[in-house]
């Protein structure tokens, strides 16, 4: 989701939450929901509090409920019909409430006792949350339709490798978006666009661009421009990346992270690098969506992914591993895609989407190879941001 | 001077007029005309979370107010007619919830609450829940000061001589501050019941961080509902809210009309009143 944003505030935010949470949880230690100390992904099953017949680790059967579902999720990213099908189904009530980031969400569910069963955690926040012991290991027999999922998203996410934690619930990318109104409709899909002068002005999109206003996401462009990976350690490439974002700046009309879509569509920038679902709403909503054209730029961009995940200190664990089991069903996978317009991880639900959103590359690239995560770089997080800062000016 | 407050009302306005006019546009994108429409207005009715969003605000702001105007309003008695050991202490840290950030507020509540749901469970096993509960408790934590504040001023700007002269005619503590001093301080806890009323309506910080399964605001909804990007249905949502705050506001205004009604009685009070107190002194002395 858009979430990448804000990542410098988040760490700060998460920084706080985990301190106060800290000093809180030394004087009880009771407290099991407070952050312990990143356990091993083997050892965490055997913790479950779940009165569990031995050997299972939550012990839910397959479609077992014990309780109402309490999910704490984006706004406006799931269907309502589904949570009323799943109410209807199993019997309980459906409670769902929202998060604008995933700062936001992090330091609630990491001070515990939060009440939620499932959220809804971007890709680098998985591996933030496993780290600080936030999430409850999946017990995968209650979740038969893991099969469904496509063989790329299955396992092997850097964020979470075995898939011991986290469920793809929906995925994009990062890429440009055009105003072919302006730039003609012979536009190359490249990051030139932003970081070459000739291309920028051949296109007039001199003062018409916005970049994300996120140090990974818009180094990460630069980076890709010039054939290195997005997630480098080495600092001269890093640096080389720095100085083209600081020529950029030059050409650029804002660092915007939240209404680039608007800025493109009311025709008050050509050019805006953001999110795929959210430039494909817009465009759906265009006088003439021809107008305008999305993609991700042949040099490579930066995919994301929304998992699901169920909260260490879960009410409800039983309800939670069959609500991930009932969103992984096909027909109910299908269902989420063609309502959000966010594409699918399961493979099963592809013969059901609406073809008209399987073939729109917008929301399945054709070609994911040139794709890369934004992996959690540790310690050298902190160059990218003061990298960017400087570039900004 | 006139043509100055024309456009300083302009200022202040505008926006507003623009907000409900495109809360009435055809058009997805805020701030392009596209006809006629009440669509953004069925679209906000119809949409469940909004609505229950809506009813939990509304109870939240109703019960946090009616507990803040109760204990704020004892705290400001206390406070400034009392001297008691750790009067200052007390004073001092009742400003605290003024001054500090919502946002430090909102994590002191968050593990406040996370810890004490563990301890409360362990020592009366008891299971409690975040959710309503807990955003009321923690909105009337921060109403409380709200109301004190009003409340004390009201009272320090009151002749304390009116509360003595009762006290000299036999009117015993209960007597003197149901006859004499709450209908002094009326405006003052009036005003501010209103002002925690719209200060609890208001919250979306401290309320995202209390808030749990079930239990969002209206404007920690609306919040979220903004990353995903503003449509008109946003605008509908804001001209209900401001709707709802010309009524709070004619409210308003109706107290202050009470209190200048009011305060011609007690400006008369302290001559013509001697004249009246003397019958609830009668009462006192006719009980006894």
């Amino acid at each position: 989701m858009t979430a990448l944003t804000a990542r410098r505030v988040g760490i700060a935010l998460v920084t706080v939450a985990a301190l106060t949470a800290a000093a809180c949880g030394g004087d009880d230690d009771t407290s099991a929901p407070a952050p312990a100390p990143a356990e091993e992904p083997a050892a965490e099953p055997a913790d479950e509090p779940a009165p569990a017949p031995a050997e299972e680790p939550s012990g839910c059967a397959v479609g077992e409920v014990d309780g109402d579902l309490n999910l704490y999720n984006w706004s406006e990213y799931i269907d309502p019909d589904l949570k009323d099908a799943f109410a209807a189904e199993y019997g309980v009530a459906v409670n769902e409430s929202n998060y604008d980031s995933n700062e936001a969400m992090q330091p609630i569910i990491s001070a515990g006792n939060s009440g939620y069963d499932v959220i809804v955690p971007s890709d680098y926040m998985v591996s933030i949350m496993i780290e600080s012991g936030d999430l409850m290991a999946l017990d995968k027999a209650a979740i038969p339709n893991l099969a469904n999922l496509s063989p790329e998203f299955a396992s092997g996410l850097p964020y979470d490798p075995a898939g011991d934690y986290s469920v793809p619930y929906q995925w994009g990318t990062t890429g440009l978006a055009v105003d072919l109104a302006i730039a003609g409709d012979d536009v190359p899909e490249t990051w030139g666009l932003v970081f070459d002068t000739d291309l920028a002005e051949q296109y007039g999109f001199v003062g018409a661009t916005t970049l994300l206003n996120d140090p990974r996401e818009t180094l990460g462009a630069a980076l890709k421009y010039l054939g290195y990976s997005l997630n480098t350690t080495d600092e001269a490439q890093l640096d080389e990346a720095k100085q083209l974002v600081a020529e950029a700046t030059e050409r650029i009309a804002a660092f915007e992270s939240d209404q680039y879509d608007e800025l493109l569509a009311t025709g008050q920038t050509a050019l805006a690098h953001g999110y795929s679902g959210n430039f494909l709403v817009q465009f759906d909503e265009a006088d003439d969506p021809d107008q305008y054209t999305y993609f991700v730029p042949e040099e490579g961009g930066t995919r994301w992914v929304d998992n699901m995940a169920v909260v260490i200190d879960a009410p409800h664990p039983c309800t939670a591993h069959t609500f991930i089991n009932f969103i992984l069903d096909a027909e109910n996978g299908a269902a989420l895609t063609n309502w959000n317009y966010y594409a699918s991880p399961n493979a099963a639900s592809e013969p059901l989407i609406d073809p008209e959103i399987l073939e729109d590359p917008i929301v399945y690239p054709t070609d994911r190879s040139m794709l890369e995560f934004i992996a959690d770089t540790g310690d050298f997080e902190i160059n990218f941001s003061d990298a960017f800062i400087e570039a900004k000016g | 001077m006139g043509v100055h407050a024309g456009v300083v009302f302009a200022f202040f306005y505008a926006p507003i007029a623009i907000l409900i006019i495109f809360s009435f546009s055809g058009d997805r994108i805020v701030g392009q005309w596209g006809g006629f429409t009440l669509d953004w207005y069925r679209e906000f009715w119809n949409n469940d979370q909004l609505t229950n969003s809506i009813t939990v605000s509304l109870q939240v702001a109703l019960i946090a107010t009616v507990a803040s105007v109760v204990l704020g309003t004892l705290s400001a008695l206390a406070l400034e007619r009392f001297r008691f050991r750790g009067r200052r202490v007390f004073d001092a840290l009742l400003y605290l919830p003024i001054i500090i950030p919502d946002v430090t507020m909102g994590i002191m509540m968050l593990v406040f609450f996370a810890e004490g749901i563990d301890v409360v469970d362990s020592l009366l096993g008891i299971s409690l829940a975040k959710g309503i509960t807990t955003i009321t408790l923690s909105h009337i934590a921060f109403c409380i000061s709200f109301v004190s504040v009003v409340v004390r001023a009201r009272l320090s700007g009151m002749d304390s001589r009116l509360e003595e002269a009762a006290m000299d005619l036999y009117a015993t503590r209960w007597q003197t501050f149901r006859y004499v001093t709450f209908p002094q301080i009326l405006p003052g806890v009036a005003g501010g019941g209103l002002l925690a009323l719209t200060l609890s309506l208001d919250d979306v910080v401290i309320s995202q961080f209390t808030s749990g399964p079930g239990a969002t605001t209206l404007p920690v909804y609306v919040f979220s509902l903004i990353r995903k990007g503003v449509t008109p249905m946003i605008n509908s949502v804001s001209v209900v809210m401001f709707l709802a705050s010309l009524v709070l506001i004619a409210a308003m205004l109706g107290v202050d009309r009470l209190r200048s009604t009011g305060s011609n009685v007690p400006s008369a009070v302290p001559r013509g009143d001697l004249s009246a107190e003397p019958a609830v002194g009668g009462h006192e002395r006719g009980d006894t």
